[in-house]
């Protein structure tokens, strides 16, 4: 692992409204680390995703993803607000997993995961199917490129939806609640896969997850959030077998109590 | 005789006979109407969707104005408007022009809602997924918004095809020779207004449950999931 920061948050601010969603946010992830992103719903762990993917705008403070301002650019030795051919060019660094998969329903498996490259990246149409048949058997989904995403499962969707951010070859991938809207019994499969990626691949990870044994499991570390801010983080051993925090606690508590 | 065509008085079924012709004329007006009429309304509402759809609000809120006014008023006042208050400004339409760009204007208010609320039906996520595939915003509408859009647009539109069609005799006031204004002055001439008049009404039952047979028709074959792109 690299230790130059590959994202950096400094004084983020996130309001919505009246909500302070994210409260100065200072916030650091080092190339090819894992981080998982625990906390109570409301505590702003998928804003962070959301506003490195550009999906959210910031209201105040300073984010660099792999050294270049996200949201800012420089002129003339001037920091000002990032135009939107800065903000494409800064989303290639990233690929995003949804909640809801957010496959799109009308395109083939093969063609929702070679849309961009052939379109964004301009790879060729037979590059594209080659790189989507790679990405696919990677997630186990080889044999499913004709099929459109109303005929797979759940688990199979979201299988999909990683292969298709994959097949943009992006540095860094969000996951955001990869299994939250899945049936308990396809949640495995899913995490078996991420699981796979974090292992075997030198890509950055930031998981936003309820699944405390799984973060546990890929992390390199755990940031627990809570009111916009990061309360504790640490070596999962340390957040989950021995929280400083009153507040991670009472979260770690409740949360085991009612899973 | 109207239109070049005779009619026959000797019996009710020799008269209603011999009018059909005429009364056909007369449904090929109304239905050139309803197609140039549609055909505006498909424009104009379309523009209508993209201005209220503006970020900025110098734009969108003129283009919602319109949208109400021409909505909340009746469309007569909007045919006598353009057929008597035009010509004053030296602005001269043919009867049938002014008949179409009324019922067009008058029908773009709510085609423009019909694209809108279709856009907007497509999820957010779609959009999401879009954006952080890097997908720019034009390729974005064109391959992931429309496809889905479009099935759940095009049978809102059908019916207004029909309500333009049923709306069509109200150009007979500007002196349109569309069916029903036909029918009538058959009527005025032969002192039978029974016979035209109830063949008008049964040529409009037929056409519109055709047409509403055709929307379903079309309604149960469009892909729900939207447009397949392979």
């Amino acid at each position: 692992m690299n230790e130059d920061p590959i994202i950096r948050f400094e004084k983020v601010v996130k309001r919505f409204g009246p909500v302070t969603v994210l409260d100065e946010l200072d916030f650091e992830v080092k190339k090819g680390e894992k981080v998982s992103i625990i906390g109570p719903s409301g505590s702003g762990k998928s804003t962070v995703l959301r506003i490195l993917m550009t999906l959210e705008t910031i209201d105040d403070g300073f984010i660099e993803v792999a050294g270049r301002p996200l949201w800012h650019e420089e002129r003339n030795g001037e920091r000002v607000p990032a135009t939107e051919d800065h903000l494409r060019s800064m989303r290639k660094e990233m690929g995003m997993v949804f909640q809801q998969f957010n496959l799109f329903p009308h395109m083939t498996v093969r063609r929702n995961v070679t849309e961009a490259p052939v379109h964004v990246l301009g790879l060729s149409k037979q590059e594209a199917n080659q790189r989507a048949e790679e990405y696919l058997e990677l997630v186990g989904l080889g044999d499913q490129a004709d099929k459109y995403p109303s005929q797979l499962s759940g688990g199979q969707q979201q299988r999909v939806a990683i292969a298709r951010a994959l097949a943009m070859r992006p540095n860094i991938m969000l996951f955001d609640e990869p299994t939250s809207a899945l049936d308990p019994e396809l949640v495995g499969e899913v995490l078996n896969v991420i699981q796979r990626l974090a292992e075997e691949h030198d890509l950055t990870m930031l998981l936003v997850t309820h699944e405390m044994q799984f973060a546990k499991r890929i992390s390199d570390r755990v940031c627990f959030f809570d009111k916009g801010k990061i309360v504790e983080e640490g070596p999962p051993e340390d957040v989950f077998g021995d929280p400083k925090e009153e507040r991670t606690r009472d979260f770690l508590k409740n949360f085991l109590n009612t899973a | 005789m109207l239109l070049g065509i005779a009619w026959d008085t000797s019996s009710n079924w020799a008269f209603a006979v011999s009018i059909l012709p005429i009364l056909l004329k007369g449904l090929v007006v109304t239905l050139q109407a309803t197609v140039v009429g549609f055909f505006i309304a498909l424009v104009l509402g379309l523009i209508l969707a993209g201005l209220k759809a503006s970020p900025l609000k110098l734009i969108s809120w003129p283009a919602r104005f319109i949208t109400e006014f021409i909505r909340d008023t009746p469309l007569l006042v909007q045919l006598f408007f353009l057929y008597y208050v035009l010509p004053e400004y030296g602005i001269v339409l043919p009867a049938f022009m002014t008949g179409a760009l009324a019922l067009g204007l008058q029908y773009s208010a709510y085609t423009s809602e019909v694209y809108r609320a279709g856009i907007e039906s497509v999820p957010l996520g779609q959009h999401e997924a879009a954006c952080a595939l890097d997908l720019t915003p034009k390729r974005s509408f064109l391959v992931v918004v429309l496809p889905q859009a479009v099935p759940r647009i095009i049978p809102a539109l059908g019916n207004y095809l029909v309500s333009i069609m049923k709306d069509v005799p109200l150009l007979s006031v500007v002196a349109v020779l569309e069916m029903l204004n036909v029918a009538k002055i058959i009527g005025d001439r032969t002192f039978n207004y029974l016979i035209p008049l109830s063949m008008v009404g049964l040529i409009y039952l037929i056409l519109t449950l055709v047409a509403a047979a055709a929307i379903r028709y079309l309604d149960t074959r469009l892909p729900k999931r939207g447009i397949p792109l392979k």
